[in-house]
């Protein structure tokens, strides 16, 4: 992350201090002026110790069509992470365990690393499937109830809802 | 106040569900994978459902616990692919049960890196 231009830091800076302070209203819940004082130095003390570690993009993040696509992400992950508890739950009480694991491969169109990382994150809590490891942009996948090894196939059945989304946000 | 108490009643008992599932899929699973499958996301949706159930009950506490299901969403799944990709590590294969040797993808790059690390 060195050859970051100035602005690109300072876009990245605001962002973080901005986030941060969300955390800090949301923990604090008040508004006073005392708390808000110390909450505004700390969280700016963290996000300038933090620049080159913690930054996944810049204030372009917060534009009204990546937020609406963000929102509709989280509806998709969210009625996704339900199914899978109910499939999760017809698996276990069902007395025959009807499992047939294996582990699949598959390439993504992803680029940069926090995308990656949410796309992993939304595999594994999306029915019958766990990432084991992403390697460059290749994801190896444990699936619970494996109905292809084609990776294309693979891909199509378990990541193409998200990463349709999340091409659009990052 | 009485209707916040009702949904914080109805979502600690739907939480509680999922866990005893996740539980109850830990103890039946054959393999590692598969309980990491079966506790991952019940607990994921269960500690979810019970710690918004908690802030539905206690309403001062509902912005804290809104960040408690956000860092709960992030960090589990992140641990349990810890978990997996640790016990590949250390040779403790998935079950396979069909007769279809292609079902192990990653066994590829596992001996890759094994021959890495002798040479």
């Amino acid at each position: 992350m060195e050859n970051l231009t100035l602005s690109d830091k300072l876009s990245r800076f605001i962002l973080n201090w901005f986030f941060l302070m969300i955390v800090w209203i949301a923990f604090t819940s008040s508004f006073s002026g005392q708390e808000l004082i110390v909450g505004v130095i700390t969280t700016m003390v963290i996000s300038l110790l933090s620049i080159s570690m913690f930054t996944c993009c810049t204030l372009a993040i917060l534009s009204p069509i990546r937020i609406v696509y963000m929102l509709w992400y989280f509806v998709v992950f969210f009625v996704a992470l339900i199914q899978s508890n109910f499939d999760v739950a017809r698996r276990v009480l069902s007395p025959s365990l009807p499992i047939n694991p294996g582990i699949v491969k598959f390439k993504t169109k992803l680029t940069t690393n926090y995308s990656k990382m949410v796309l992993a994150n939304s595999i594994t809590l999306t029915p019958g499937t766990l990432t084991v490891d992403v390697i460059d942009d290749t994801f190896y996948i444990h699936w619970i109830d494996v109905k292809t090894t084609d990776p294309e196939k693979a891909f199509t059945e378990i990541a193409e809802s998200f990463e349709k989304i999340l091409l659009k946000i990052f | 106040m009485e209707i916040l108490e009702i949904i914080g009643g109805i979502l600690i008992l739907i939480g509680s569900a999922f866990l005893f599932l996740g539980a109850l899929g830990i103890l039946r699973m054959p393999d590692v994978y598969n309980r990491l499958q079966a506790g991952t996301k019940a607990t994921t949706l269960g500690a979810m459902s019970l710690i918004i159930g908690v802030g539905f009950l206690e309403p001062s506490w509902m912005m804290k616990s809104i960040i408690i299901v956000v860092f709960i969403a992030f960090s589990n799944p992140i641990s349990s692919h810890a978990l997996a990709r640790a016990m590949y590590k250390r040779k403790r294969y998935p079950i396979i049960k069909s007769e279809d040797k292609d079902m192990d993808a990653y066994i590829e790059v596992f001996q890759q890196e094994e021959e890495e690390v002798k040479s």
